[in-house]
């Protein structure tokens, strides 16, 4: 009779806070480091126009949780606003809008801090961007006043700050996000099924004699064993058979794995109780995506490449653990390993000794990066963490707005829209032989066109275009945005505000957070046919 | 050109954006459908249905309420949870506890002059043909494919060919994290719910024996800990996964399992996410997808603009904001085999002709294009078997030892199916034997 061990000590309980519990379905997505994040950021909206889908922005942004927000927007709220804007009411009317918009925001969230201007401690924007703290973020709507725009933009350049322009106009809408420079994201979170990285085509000396000494006398393997071999473990064996009959070259055409892949189905026994074997079944269903060895990522190529001009880029955390990586690569032909393994039918211990074989390995090459970055001028100061996570996530680090830092490679934006529109109304022509959707490009120069005017007709509209695109009304898509954007004369429809804002939303929590994947850097939405497209502009 | 002229139903000045677009032709508005006189004054008179009243269903009252709908309805049979406050914006700490439909309905009512908002604290099922007759569209934010599939069946059998009112377009959407999904169905004249039900597969579930004998990972520990060691153990008369001190019973179960297994990452977090299948949520996708679903709705009720599901036409809108934004909107086909839709039955692939009828209900829950978890099965001739009454099923039980042959069912055959959860509808099915391995 076994006795009961009862001295164990209980594990400590730490129940989750009032926070958590509250934060909860969003911590699941961005973590306790994201949050905090968010937590830290004060963000400027200017306000304008119909005046709604900033608003819906941070009504998005309030409820996560950000740490403090201001609106400066200098009209007062009329009858119209109500129609539109769901954060005003009839008690609003004649009242500050952004004073109004304030009260009712805050109301979302008990933990947010939020501030209103024009007020009499700065009475302009210029006055506001001179006294406030530095902003996280800064979102405008159109249409905006030239001199206010002039005014962001400065200062989105001195502060190194993101600036967010969005407008909205009836059914149409689009927004654009300039970065400071070029933006580095390590925690893209990549989808779970793309970050398998097994190593079967170059395994070290543990993972092969694990893989061996499981696999010696496989042929006298009982059922119950032989049934349980992890398919990490099946791969390895028959690819080693394989380069034995195969002068020591793994499989590598297309006819070859599959090949490869018949040999392994051949090998699962059907002989035992249940007429076949499911570790076989998945090593076989394996084959063609795990028999590879991964060529270098393009987004991470893309990090090797760029050309660093600014001091200050040169000496961040970011691009150290960039060179001392890319030396990694160079010695070993391979990214470090990122360590984790996907489940698979394997015994408990089995499988947990194969984790801790990946595991050991990804901390190795981890530590051999990291003494790369020690040994560089100012890496001594570089957080360990820090090289780990970028080790991990090597093959799915990501830049965005890659050219921004590198001034040979700038042309001026309005030289960059004319060769965008070349590009999308040639690809527009093979649009419906190709079976792709139509460019949402005219929607975009329509809306632009009203950029600082309250509302346009159609003729004024198309005679903005026409500067950028001779001919414009001639040009059928773009005569119909054209007629759509005047039919809205500058106002919001309310679902398309509040579409936007949500988008614009999800795309400050992921530069704010530094997690996921922003666009690069402009995106349409056409409402009339529910689709968005992501242009670089 | 000289702008067309506006008609307003009432207060010009306050719904003067919207009435600027809903009441003038666009470029790409049908004319034949279009009549711009009549579209506010209609809009107001229309019934609308809100099913859910959660983090989408706050989003979709708010923009309908601000879209021109007068006259709003809302199901919704959940209290509010702290959880909740980080998207469903109609609610304060102060709510908790207390009916969602009810809380939004005042909110929204307080907040835009001139809507009623009608709350139902209770269940879809609850209510009848009769019910859902009254309404002109029904816009649904929820998050379980159960109540989706019951509606969806409910409009689809409510169609009479013959009365033009009795087509309810029914307007979807769905979310996970930074990603979702906005549709529009038209009963049986597009692809229903059911015709897409493989678009949502559920997980793969985790074989008993890797939880009973052999865990890999901290969720086998925690699945093992939920569904084993409580069946046995009891610790509480009734599981209640919102109870903290259930959850915290379950997690203690799981790490001390772990620990046996040397297994790490079981954590207080990961077992109620576990427990619960929680889904992450946010504000900002609750916004993109509900306003896609009530953009849908504006433009169905208006004829403004060309809207989503039109025979032939786009009818599916899927946005992911992960990587990037990438949108795909398709045309997403009716199924002629669909079980609540079509008039062919489906297709049912039967692995083993040696089945007996038990593996066969069982294998219901976990098909893809069937997703019943209390089916009932009748032949073309006899009932093979009955979940209820008690009385029947017990008549019917020894039918579930029997192998599909002995039953009499052979390759081709029909088979009907019903399921408590879609009290009005017989799936029909078709039997296709594979062919026993040589």
């Amino acid at each position: 009779m076994t006795e009961i061990v009862t001295s164990q000590t209980p594990p400590i309980l730490h129940g989750p806070s009032e926070k958590e519990r509250k934060y909860d379905r969003q911590l699941r997505l961005w973590a306790a480091s994201g949050q905090a994040a968010l937590e830290s950021a004060n963000i400027l909206l200017v306000n304008s126009g119909a005046g709604t889908v900033g608003i819906e922005t941070l009504k998005n942004l309030v409820l996560p949780g950000i740490g403090r927000f201001a609106i400066y927007d200098d009209t007062v709220v009329t009858e119209a606003d109500l129609g539109v804007n769901f954060f005003l009411d009839d008690a609003c009317l004649g009242k500050s809008r952004s004073q109004s918009l304030t009260a009712l925001l805050l109301e979302l969230n008990p933990e947010v801090e939020g501030a209103w201007y024009p007020n009499t401690e700065a009475t302009t924007l210029a006055a506001l961007l001179t006294t406030s703290p530095t902003f996280t973020a800064i979102v405008y709507t159109y249409p905006i006043q030239q001199e206010h725009l002039s005014a962001l933009a400065e200062y989105g350049e001195k502060h190194k700050t993101p600036l967010f322009a969005v407008h909205s106009a009836g059914f149409n809408s689009y927004f654009k996000i300039s970065l400071p420079g070029a933006f580095p994201i390590v925690d893209t979170h990549p989808d779970e099924t793309a970050t398998t990285d097994l190593r079967l085509l170059a395994p070290w000396p543990e993972l092969v004699s694990f893989a061996k000494d499981m696999t010696k006398d496989i042929g006298n393997l009982n059922h119950f064993e032989h049934g349980h071999l992890p398919c990490v473990v099946i791969l390895l064996h028959y690819l080693d058979q394989w380069r034995e009959t195969h002068g020591g070259s793994y499989p590598s055409t297309y006819k070859e794995k599959t090949e490869f892949r018949r040999i392994v189905q051949n090998a699962a026994r059907t002989d035992n109780p249940e007429g076949g074997e499911e570790n076989f079944d998945e090593a076989v269903a394996a084959v063609l995506k795990t028999v590879v060895s991964p060529p270098l990522p393009s987004g991470l190529r893309e990090v090797f490449e760029y050309k660093r001009n600014i001091p200050a880029e040169q000496r961040s955390g970011f691009w150290i653990i960039v060179d001392a990586v890319e030396q990694f690569y160079a010695k070993h032909k391979c990214l470090p390993l990122p360590g984790s393994v996907p489940d698979m039918k394997a015994q408990s211990k089995v499988y947990v000794q194969l984790q801790n074989i990946y595991k050991s390995k990804a901390r190795q090459d981890a530590g051999e990066v990291l003494q790369i970055v020690h040994a560089t001028a100012d890496g001594q100061q570089i957080d360990p963490a820090e090289v780990e996570l970028f080790c991990k996530n090597a093959a799915f680090v990501k830049l965005i707005n890659a050219t921004g830092g590198d001034s040979s490679a700038r042309i001026s934006s309005s030289d960059r829209l004319k060769l965008v529109v070349d590009q999308e109304l040639e690809n527009d022509e093979n649009a419906e032989a190709m079976m792709m959707p139509l460019s949402l490009l005219p929607i975009y120069l329509a809306l632009q066109a009203t950029s600082h005017v309250a509302s346009a007709s159609e003729d004024d509209i198309l005679a903005e275009v026409a500067k950028v695109v001779p001919g414009a009304n001639q040009i059928e898509k773009i005569v119909s945005a054209a007629k759509e954007v005047a039919r809205a004369e500058g106002g919001e429809l309310h679902n398309v505000a509040a579409l936007t804002g949500g988008m614009v939303a999800q795309e400050m929590i992921k530069i704010i957070t530094k997690q996921y994947i922003p666009i690069d850097n402009t995106c349409i939405f056409d409402g009339i046919n529910s689709r968005c497209q992501v242009l670089r502009l | 050109m000289a702008s067309a002229e506006v008609y307003p139903a009432s207060e010009p000045a306050r719904w003067k954006y919207l009435d600027n677009i809903r009441t003038r032709a666009g470029p790409l508005t049908n004319p034949d459908i279009f009549d711009g006189q009549v579209v506010a004054q209609n809009m107001e008179n229309m019934k609308i249905l809100v099913i859910g009243a959660g983090g989408l269903g706050c989003e979709i009252l708010k923009n309908l309420a601000l879209s021109g709908f007068k006259d709003i309805h809302v199901i919704d049979m959940d209290t509010i949870d702290i959880s909740n406050l980080n998207r469903q914006f109609l609610f304060r700490q102060s709510d908790v506890g207390s009916f969602k439909a009810e809380v939004a309905a005042r909110f929204v009512e307080r907040r835009v002059k001139g809507v009623k908002i009608t709350p139902y604290n209770c269940k879809i099922q609850d209510f009848d043909e009769d019910f859902y007759m009254q309404f002109q569209l029904v816009v649904c934010g929820l998050d379980s494919i159960e109540a989706r599939r019951w509606i969806n069946a409910m409009l689809v059998n409510m169609v009479d060919e013959e009365a033009v009112d009795s087509y309810k377009p029914l307007i979807d959407g769905g979310t996970e994290g930074f990603k979702g999904q906005a549709r529009v169905i038209f009963p049986t004249v597009t692809s229903c719910i059911e015709c897409q039900l493989d678009m949502h597969a559920p997980r793969a579930a985790v074989p008993l024996c890797t939880l009973a004998s052999i865990p890999r990972q901290p969720e086998h520990c925690i699945e093992w800990a939920h569904v084993i060691a409580w069946d046995k153990e009891k610790p509480f008369p009734k599981l209640d996964n919102d109870d903290p001190e259930h959850i915290t019973w379950l997690y203690q179960k799981a790490l001390t399992r772990a620990q046996e297994f040397k297994i790490s990452g079981v954590t207080y977090s990961l077992t109620q996410g576990v427990v619960k299948n929680i889904i992450p949520a946010i504000a900002a996708t609750n916004s993109v997808i509900a306003a896609a679903c009530c953009n849908e709705a504006f433009k169905i009720a208006s004829n403004c603009a060309p809207c989503l599901g039109m025979p032939g036409e786009n009818n599916y809108m899927m946005y992911s904001g992960n990587d990037s934004i990438y949108t795909y909107t398709f045309q997403h086909e009716k199924k002629d085999d669909c079980p609540v839709c079509g008039n062919l039955a489906r297709e049912l692939v039967i692995e083993n002709p040696e089945w007996t009828l038990r593996e066969l209900v069982d294998s219901f829950a976990v098909r893809p294009e069937a997703q019943l978890k209390k089916p009932s099965i009748r032949s073309e001739s006899k009932t093979l078997y009955m979940q209820s009454p008690a009385s029947l099923e017990e008549q019917t039980r020894p039918n579930l030892d029997k192998t599909l042959k002995e039953l009499g069912l052979t390759d081709g055959q029909e088979i009907g199916v019903t399921d408590p959860a879609f009290a009005t509808v017989s799936f029909k099915f078709k039997l296709k034997f594979k062919q026993a391995a040589a």
